[in-house]
């Protein structure tokens, strides 16, 4: 590698986290909130491997293993909530959630 | 321009813009389908970074298993023609959205420019790696094999890789409570 740094790498992150910032602000569907949820997760694993590489250094690929688990378990989980959700209230938008405002 | 920087310029569009297709689409179905796009982009990233096992993992777990659940709730969920309504983007949230990620972003972008105290300088290249991993279990090497990737989940993080297994437990059993149908512990369930 020449000319792409790990400074590139890390501003791709920085952007990916960003778009996933971005869906989790404005989207009301909470599946779409789910993903952007995993969008954010991404940027900051690419993040990680890029300082692992540069530091050559194997405890940031690691911790993105450590983070791909969690990730996993809390997309099982939110979704579970979602189709509990959905049989009570018959919809999957997130405006439906404020039974604790009322 | 060299071979490598070419696909990175290919892959960082193909995932940066797979996100922002993802996040602006309007139905849940293209939407899961440009995550995917996204996601092995990001895969083939870390091809270029050498992490190999990582890029397995992350087409088979992420791709894989994560947008196939995904794929599977929208179609359970068929929410039904309210959901073009509803799917609409606030103009109020649109634009408070797009402040708080060009504040994120700015503050990014000066802390990636801020005077480097690190040890490793992020704007030089990358270390040369070496040939054979020379890693004991407090300090290990970056090398791209999944031998030195189990080493050190196996060696030093072992505790942490018990954790996160009880933790995918501690989610199965959530989730199957979640989804079981108790019969008459409540009269508002289904």
């Amino acid at each position: 590698m020449e000319t792409v740094t790990p400074q590139h790498f890390l501003i791709l992150a920085s952007l990916l986290f960003a778009v996933g910032f971005l869906g989790v602000v404005i989207r009301r569907n909470i599946l779409l909130v789910l993903m952007s949820l995993e969008l954010m997760l991404n940027g900051i694993n690419v993040a990680l491997v890029a300082f692992s590489r540069s530091g050559a250094n194997m405890d940031g690929s690691l911790f993105v293993f450590f983070i791909m688990t969690v990730a996993a378990a809390e997309v099982s989980l939110g979704l579970a909530l979602l189709v509990a959700f959905y049989k009570k209230r018959k919809s999957i938008f997130s405006e439906g959630m404020s039974l604790l405002g009322n | 321009m060299s071979m490598v920087d070419f696909l990175f310029y290919v892959f960082a569009t193909l995932s940066v813009g797979g996100g922002l297709l993802m996040v602006l689409s309007r139905h849940p179905v293209p939407a899961a389908l440009f995550m995917i796009v996204s996601l092995v982009g990001v895969a083939a990233l870390f091809v270029l970074l050498e992490a190999f096992f990582l890029a397995i993992l992350q087409v088979l777990v992420y791709a894989g298993a994560v947008m196939v659940l995904f794929l599977f709730i929208i179609m359970l969920l068929d929410v039904g023609p309210q959901g073009g309504k509803a799917a609409r983007i606030k103009l109020f949230s649109l634009v408070s959205g797009i402040l708080l990620v060009g504040m994120l972003v700015v503050v990014l972008v000066e802390l990636s420019q801020a005077p480097d105290t690190s040890v490793v300088d992020p704007s030089t290249s990358w270390p040369e790696l070496a040939e054979e991993a020379t890693a004991n279990e407090y300090n290990l090497t970056f090398s791209p094999s999944s031998k030195s990737f189990g080493f050190g989940l196996l060696a030093k993080y072992m505790l942490p890789l018990q954790v996160s297994g009880f933790l995918l437990l501690a989610a199965m059993v959530g989730v199957i409570i979640l989804s079981k149908k108790f019969s008459n512990t409540d009269p508002e369930e289904g």
